[in-house]
C-alpha cells in the first residue's frame, strides 16, 4: 500500500519502498530501474542512484556548501547503491559517481541517466530538480531566421599571434544599419557549449535582442591572456575593435559596445573595461572569478589566480567606473557566489547600473546559457516594446 | 473624418468591417499602409484578400529605404536625430524609473482602505497628498520630454526642409494621389517608431482623410494619436514603465492606446494600473483587444462600450452619456 500524498504528508521515497520489499532480488532491481528515471525526483528530494560490484560509491559534485563526496549506501542484499540529496526547487545540479574496488578509484558519468552537460573539461552528469526548465529560447527553433557565421584571423601585435575570431552576423543583415558590437570571450566555448548562436538567432527573432554583431574571441594562453593581462586588453581595444568598426556597420559608440565572458573570461571583460573606461559601454560578467582578500594572501585558488586577485584587490580598494552598465549572473551553487554578491556592491558604489542575478545552478555552460536571455535583452534590448502587430 | 480603431488582426474582422462600410460609392482603390512590417512591407498577401484584392500600398517603407539611398545628407542627419532622439529617451527613463518608483512605494505605504481614528484619517490623507505629488512629478517628466521630442523633430523638418528636397517631395505628391484617390486607408500594425517616421516624413496628417474612412489597428491606431505611449510588461526583465516615446499624427488626441493591453499589460493589477490611469488623465487609456472596434465621428467623442482603464485601475466600458 503507498502513502497517500497530501498536504503535510510526505510520501514515502522510491527508494524506501522499494527497501521495504521482501525480498529485493535481482528482478525486483531490474523492474525499478526500469520504472524510474535517474535521478529519481520526488519533490525537492532527489535520489541517486548506482548499480554495480563495488566497495565504496560516492557521489561527487561541486555544489558550494555540501561536503564534495557523498557516500551512497548498497541496498541490502543487492548491488544498488542510493543516496538522497535536498534539491530546492528549480535546481540543475552537475556531477559524477566515483566507484572504488580494489583499492582503485574510477570517476565515471551516471551510467543510469542520460543526461549529459559538456564543457571543455569533458563531460558531466545533471540532474534536473523539480521545477527546472530548459528554457525553450535555448534550443533550435525551424521558424527563427538564421544568422551567420564566419571565421576570421586578426594579426596582434599585442598578443603576438594570429588571433582566430568567429563573427556573427544577424539574419537579414544590411550594410546600411548599424549594430550594436557584443565582444565573447571563450567564443568558441560559448558557441560550442552554450548553444550562443542558437541563442542570438532566438532571442533576435523574438525582439528580445536588438539584432547584433557579435565577435567570437578565443585566448591562446587562457590563464595569461585572461587574467588582467595588458595585452589581451590592447589586442581587444586597439587592434580587434578598430578592424572590426571599419568592416562593418557597427554602432561605433560606448552604448553599441559590450564585453561579455564568463569566469575568467569575467576577468578579462571587467579588465580590459578598466584599461580603457571610455571604450565599452556595458559588461556581461557571467560568474566571474573575481576572487579577492580582505587580509592575508590566502585565496585558495592557486598560482593561476595570484594575477586575479592582485587585480581584484586593487579594484576593490580604488573602485571606478569602468562603463555604463554591468549585467552579472552567477550560480548559488558555486564557491565563486561570495566573490560575485560582494562585487555588486562595490561596482553599484563605482556609478555603474548593475543588474545582478542569481540561479540555483553551478559553474557551467548552461548555466551561463539559461542566463544570457535576461543579459543580453538588459544590455541590448530588442525592439519588442515598439511592436505592435 | 471617419476613423475606425480595431483589435490586433491575428483573427481578421478587417474583411467584415470593410464590407460593412459600403465602400461601392467609392471608385478607388483602399490604400494601405504596412511600414510597420519594416522588411516584411510587401509582404501583403493576406492583406490583400480580406480586402477583396481592390487595394494598393502605398509602399512608404520602400520609400524611406530610397530616401536614405538616393538622400545620402537627409539620411546622415536622420540618423544624427535618432541618436540625439535615444540618448533623450535614455535619459528620460533613467528619470522615469526614479520617478515611478517614488510613486509606487508611496502608494504601498498609503491606501490601506481601513478607516480609524482621526490620527489615522490624517496620516492617510498626506499619504494621499504624497501620492499625487509624486504623480504629478511624472506627469510633468512626460510632458516635458513630449516637448522635447516634439521641438527636436521640429527643428530637425525646419532645418532639412524635406518638401525641398527632390527625392522626399516626389514621393510625398505620389502618395498624395493615391490616397486622394482611395476608397479608404487601411494601416496595419508593426514598429510603432518607424510607423510614425514615415508617416511624419511622407506627410500624411494634411492628406489624410481625403480618401474615406481609415481603419486602423495595433501600431497602426497608436500612430494616430498626439502620444505614443510604450508599455510592456511581459518582457524578460519583467513589468517596464510606460514610457512616452513621442507623437503620432494627432489625428486623434487626449487618448493613450493599448493595443494587446491583455496580453501586454498586468491588468489584474489593479494598482499598478491605477497609476498609468491617473498619469495620463485626463486622456483615456483605451484597451484595443482582439474583437474590439470603436468607430469614432468628427466629435472626437468615444462610444459606449469603449474599455478603458478606469482611474481606479479597472478596465471597464464606457456606457452611455
Amino acid at each position: 500500500m503507498t502513502t497517500p500524498a497530501g498536504p503535510g504528508v510526505r510520501r514515502k521515497l522510491a527508494i524506501n519502498r522499494l527497501r521495504d520489499r521482501r525480498p529485493v532480488d535481482t528482478a525486483a532491481v531490474d523492474r525499478f530501474l526500469a520504472r524510474h528515471q535517474v535521478p529519481i525526483v520526488e519533490g525537492a528530494r532527489c535520489t541517486f542512484l548506482y548499480r554495480g560490484e563495488a566497495d565504496e560509491v560516492f557521489l561527487i559534485h561541486r555544489i558550494f556548501g555540501l561536503p564534495d563526496h557523498l557516500p551512497l549506501r548498497r541496498l541490502h542484499g543487492t548491488d544498488l547503491w542510493s543516496v538522497v540529496l535536498e534539491l530546492p526547487d528549480g535546481s540543475r545540479v552537475e556531477y559524477q559517481l566515483e566507484v572504488v574496488r580494489d583499492g582503485h578509484r574510477m570517476r565515471i558519468n551516471d551510467p543510469l541517466n542520460p543526461n549529459l552537460a559538456h564543457s571543455p573539461m569533458g563531460s558531466s552528469s545533471v540532474c534536473y530538480a523539480h521545477g527546472h526548465s530548459v528554457p525553450g529560447w535555448a534550443l533550435f527553433d525551424p521558424d527563427a531566421r538564421p544568422g551567420s557565421l564566419a571565421d576570421i584571423v586578426v594579426p596582434s601585435r599585442a598578443l603576438r599571434r594570429d588571433c582566430p575570431v568567429t563573427l556573427y552576423r544577424p539574419a537579414r543583415f544590411r550594410r546600411t544599419g548599424r549594430y550594436p558590437l557584443l565582444i565573447v570571450h571563450d567564443g568558441g566555448d560559448y558557441l560550442r557549449y552554450a548553444a550562443a548562436k542558437t541563442v542570438l538567432d532566438n532571442l533576435i527573432h523574438t525582439l528580445d535582442v536588438a539584432p547584433l554583431v557579435a565577435a567570437f574571441v578565443s585566448p591562446g594562453d587562457r590563464l595569461a591572456e585572461y587574467a588582467n593581462s595588458a595585452a589581451h586588453a590592447r589586442y581587444l581595444t586597439a587592434e580587434l575593435l578598430p578592424r572590426l568598426e571599419a568592416e562593418l556597420p557597427l554602432a561605433g559608440t560606448p552604448s553599441g559596445r559590450c564585453l561579455m565572458g564568463s569566469s575568467f573570461g569575467a576577468v578579462a571583460a571587467l579588465s580590459t573595461a578598466y584599461r580603457y573606461p571610455e571604450v565599452y559601454g556595458s559588461l556581461l560578467l557571467q560568474s566571474g572569478s573575481f576572487v579577492f582578500t580582505d587580509i592575508g594572501h590566502d585565496h585558495g585558488g592557486g598560482p593561476p589566480f595570484e594575477p586575479v586577485v592582485r587585480f581584484v584587490n586593487r579594484y576593490r580598494a580604488a573602485p571606478r567606473r569602468v562603463a555604463d552598465r554591468m549585467f552579472i549572473s552567477c550560480g548559488v551553487y558555486e564557491p565563486l557566489i561570495v566573490p560575485n554578491r560582494s562585487m555588486v556592491p562595490v561596482f553599484e558604489a563605482a556609478g555603474m547600473a548593475v543588474r545582478y542575478v542569481e540561479a540555483r545552478d553551478g559553474h557551467s555552460w548552461e548555466n551561463w546559457r539559461d542566463r544570457s536571455r535576461e543579459g543580453l535583452s538588459w544590455i541590448f534590448p530588442g525592439p519588442q516594446k515598439y511592436v505592435y502587430e | 473624418m471617419k476613423v475606425i480603431l480595431l483589435g490586433p488582426q491575428r483573427r481578421p474582422t478587417l474583411d467584415a468591417v470593410v464590407r460593412s462600410l459600403d465602400l461601392s460609392g467609392r471608385s478607388g482603390a483602399v490604400a494601405t499602409i504596412t511600414a510597420g512590417w519594416q522588411d516584411r512591407e510587401s509582404d501583403d498577401g493576406e492583406l490583400s484578400g480580406l480586402l477583396g484584392g481592390r487595394d494598393v500600398n502605398l509602399e512608404l517603407y520602400r520609400r524611406w529605404l530610397e530616401v536614405a539611398e538616393l538622400d545620402p545628407d537627409y539620411a546622415a542627419a536622420e540618423r544624427r536625430l535618432a541618436d540625439e532622439l535615444a540618448e533623450r529617451q535614455d535619459s528620460y527613463l533613467l528619470r522615469l524609473d526614479h520617478a515611478l518608483r517614488a510613486v509606487y512605494a508611496l502608494q504601498r505605504r498609503s491606501g490601506s482602505g481601513r478607516s480609524g481614528s482621526a490620527g489615522q484619517r490624517g496620516r492617510e490623507r498626506l499619504r494621499a497628498e504624497a501620492v499625487d505629488e509624486a504623480l504629478a512629478a511624472v506627469r510633468e517628466l512626460d510632458a516635458a520630454h513630449l516637448r522635447r521630442v516634439d521641438a527636436a523633430r521640429g527643428e530637425f523638418f525646419a532645418d532639412l526642409r524635406p518638401h525641398d528636397r527632390p527625392v522626399i517631395a516626389r514621393h510625398r505628391d505620389q502618395v498624395a494621389d493615391m490616397l486622394g484617390e482611395a476608397a479608404a486607408l487601411v494601416l496595419a500594425g508593426g514598429h510603432v517608431g518607424v510607423l510614425a517616421d514615415v508617416l511624419h516624413l511622407f506627410n500624411l496628417a494634411p492628406v489624410l482623410g481625403s480618401g474615406g474612412p481609415v481603419i486602423a489597428w495595433s501600431a497602426g491606431a497608436m500612430a494616430l494619436t498626439d502620444r505614443i505611449v510604450l508599455f510592456g510588461d511581459r518582457s524578460p526583465q519583467g513589468p517596464g514603465h510606460p514610457e512616452v516615446y513621442g507623437a503620432g499624427l494627432s489625428v486623434l488626441r487626449d487618448v493613450v492606446l493599448l493595443p494587446h493591453a491583455r496580453s501586454r499589460l498586468r491588468l489584474e493589477d489593479a494598482a499598478r494600473m491605477e497609476v498609468f490611469a491617473r498619469r495620463f488623465a485626463p486622456a483615456r487609456c483605451v484597451l484595443l483587444d482582439q474583437g474590439t472596434r470603436i468607430e469614432l465621428g468628427g466629435d472626437g467623442g468615444w462610444p459606449p462600450g469603449t474599455r478603458v482603464l478606469a482611474a481606479d485601475g479597472h478596465a471597464t466600458a464606457l456606457e452611455a452619456a
